[in-house]
């Protein structure tokens, strides 16, 4: 090739790539958003199955619902994510609109010889006391009593936590809250909290690790986590009374008695009515700016999350998240029209 | 080597300085605020972290130093716990690496045969240049459960039994804990110190060992009353330089002490230290609240802790570091 054909044909295929570039572009929009680490494989998983279908690349960075929470405040990302919801104060001071984008739920793990996936039986007081240093041999009579038909080894419980802040703690203790008066009292809600027993990990790995390492060990986990890992779990004895196994099903039945009416969607989840009900159910949430700079990014998210709450579900399931009810998205794109808003025009028209 | 020695101080001949040249004067310009501006970013870190933690300071006042709460529930902070864990397992680590360290240098420099030297001192050197989340994932995966089921039953029924000394060794057997800590941050800094000892033994003058040799010294004579004596401040310093870097680790400790928040009077018992706390509880700390303010406090007093140990070694060190 001579060099002025050359030239011509770098030209070209500058051009070209230009133009494509511009079309990839209008195509290929990019939304970022950063925080809580529950729901990441979920958001990974939606992120790349949707952006064939919407042509919306998510980049979602699970650094903490805190961190996420500052972020959004801050504008640096198009959408913040947190475990914990803000209060309606919170968000009216950040001009933030929150909802639910999926749920998940925590299951205990224990490593004692001899017991095997979904045989212990456990209350909620039970694991409030454990966790508050009180109860501390597995042969306690209160456990034995519940599993008259286990051999209960006389082992010293050591309780794991999660050691770096975390939505998971945050599950957690409200359930241990919830059930147990002396743990709301003593202890508290929060991301990270007093541990009054127990050695700390860090992550799900970390608490699973050290749970397997321990002869004796008990921890919480998601689901998701405990099943890719085989790890045992327990029963549970919910509101109504029954032991309850960790399955799919008892997850769905609390998820079908939560109230949504609340402001923020944030709905509680913990310690529902029903009769096969899981305890420890909990929704995880999206933070959106009310009032965006940048209307079209802003739409872009709503448009993603569209296209999960449409079309996300199965594969929501398929890592062991729950779904939410179809009436719950309606009521979730009624919000964006009515609270997302740029020069008083709401972004979402849909 | 052997030239350096034989020329005079004053023989070195003078650099012909043009200052007239613009380039040399950009060039001199351009080093003097590479130089500056190490010490305006040191003074800015000092400077933020201080005010970061100002609230904090403010909040709970100079107990902040010595309260052993810390609860993000009720936003009550106190670095007693996370300071007293930094200085105990820094302090253990230094006692547990300080014999292996001097041993290694003891028998590189006098008992190892001159072949092996340069292999075994690069090993020695190559264990600082390995990455601590490894001596994390390592000490939590492998040394850990090794502790729980083996090590720690064992000395707890055994040396826990006895009585003042047995409240060291109490408790259930983690398998993490302060003394798992310590014991990977132990081998840690060893290659730090070995190295050290290693560089300052070999600087001891032969004259002087040999005249010890000559007077019919063993060879653990010599290294007693000549080789240590003569160096000592310059192992001190070294020692110095390791316990620095024991202070501030923080992935590998965060991996195997167990963080919680409680001063446990056993060693096996689980604790924590400044770096883990700030690193572990960073993510979920909120923009302007008193927790993230508390969180740059440890970071200020861990940054102060840790400049007064390196400039102690400094210190102890200048004979060798102008030779």
């Amino acid at each position: 090739m001579d060099r002025r054909h050359f030239l011509l044909g770098t030209g070209a295929a500058i051009g070209a790539g230009l133009v494509s570039g511009r079309q990839a572009l209008a195509q290929q929009a990019t939304i970022t958003g950063a925080g809580a680490t529950f729901p990441n494989p979920v958001y990974q998983k939606w992120a790349e199955a949707g952006r064939a279908a919407t042509g919306i690349a998510v980049n979602y960075q699970s650094v903490g619902s805190g961190a996420g929470i500052n972020q959004i405040r801050n504008r640096t990302v198009d959408f913040g994510a947190t475990d914990a919801p803000l209060t309606a104060q919170q968000l009216t001071e950040g001009n933030l609109l929150q909802f639910p984008s999926v749920m998940g739920s925590l299951v205990a793990i224990v490593n004692i010889p001899g017991i095997e996936n979904e045989q212990l039986k456990l209350t909620g007081e039970l694991l409030a006391d454990i966790y508050l240093g009180k109860i501390t041999r597995w042969n306690d009579t209160r456990i034995v009593e519940l599993n008259r038909g286990l051999t209960l080894p006389n082992l010293a419980i050591a309780p794991a936590y999660r050691a770096d802040g975390s939505g998971t703690t945050f599950v957690w203790v409200s359930y241990l809250s919830a059930v147990s008066e002396e743990f709301k009292n003593r202890v508290g809600v929060g991301t990270s909290v007093r541990w009054p027993a127990g050695t700390g990990a860090r992550g799900n790995e970390g608490v699973a690790g050290t749970v397997r390492n321990i002869r004796g060990a008990i921890g919480y986990v998601e689901n998701a986590y405990a099943i890719t890992n085989r790890l045992v779990t327990t029963q549970l004895r919910n509101k109504a009374g029954n032991f309850v196994r960790p399955t799919h099903d008892s997850f769905i039945a609390a998820a079908s008695n939560a109230d949504w009416t609340v402001p923020g969607f944030a709905a509680s989840l913990i310690d529902q009515h029903g009769a096969t009900s899981w305890p420890i159910v909990s929704p995880t949430f999206i933070l959106l700016p009310t009032n965006p700079t940048d209307a079209d990014r802003s739409r872009n998210v709503m448009r993603f999350f569209d296209w999960a709450f449409k079309n996300g579900a199965a594969l929501a399931q398929e890592l062991e998240y729950i779904p939410l009810p179809n009436q719950v998205h309606d009521a979730i794109r009624g919000a964006w029209r009515n609270q997302i808003k740029v020069n008083g025009q709401p972004v979402w028209t849909a | 080597m052997q030239q350096a020695v034989t020329m005079t101080p004053g023989a070195v001949p003078k650099p012909a300085r043009r200052s007239s040249n613009l380039g040399d004067t950009l060039f001199s310009a351009a080093c003097h605020a590479a130089g500056g501006f190490v010490l305006l970013l040191l003074g800015g870190i000092i400077i933020e972290l201080f005010i970061g933690g100002l609230p904090a300071f403010r909040a709970f006042g100079l107990p902040f130093i010595w309260s052993t709460e810390w609860d993000p529930v009720q936003e009550v902070f106190g670095a007693g716990v996370s300071i007293y864990g930094t200085i105990v397992t820094a302090v253990l680590a230094i006692l547990l690496a300080v014999p292996v360290a001097f041993g290694v240098a003891f028998y590189l420099t006098e008992l190892a045969p001159p072949w092996l030297r340069r292999p075994v001192g690069t090993a020695v050197e190559l264990l600082a240049a390995v990455p601590s989340i490894i001596y994390g994932m390592w000490g939590f995966f492998l040394i850990a459960p090794i502790m729980a089921q083996h090590v720690q039953p064992a000395v707890i029924d055994s040396v826990g039994e006895l009585p003042f000394i047995g409240a060291l060794f109490q408790g259930p057997p983690f398998g993490t804990g302060i003394f798992t800590a310590a014991l990977i941050l132990a081998i840690m800094i060893l290659p730090f110190i070995a190295a050290t000892m290693r560089d300052v033994f070999e600087q001891v003058p032969p004259v002087y060992k040999e005249s010890a040799y000559g007077l019919g010294c063993t060879t653990w004579e010599v290294m007693k009353g000549v080789v240590l004596p003569y160096t000592r401040i310059s192992v001190a310093g070294g020692i110095m330089l390791g316990l620095g870097r024991a202070l501030g680790e923080t992935m590998a400790v965060t991996f195997v002490i167990g963080n919680a928040n409680r001063i446990s009077s056993s060693l096996f018992g689980p604790g924590n230290t400044i770096a883990s706390v700030v690193a572990l509880e960073f993510g979920e700390s909120e923009m302007g609240s008193l927790k993230l303010s508390a969180l740059l406090a440890l970071g200020f007093i861990l940054f102060v802790l840790s400049f007064a140990v390196l400039a102690l070694s400094r210190w102890l060190l200048r004979s060798r570091l102008k030779a």
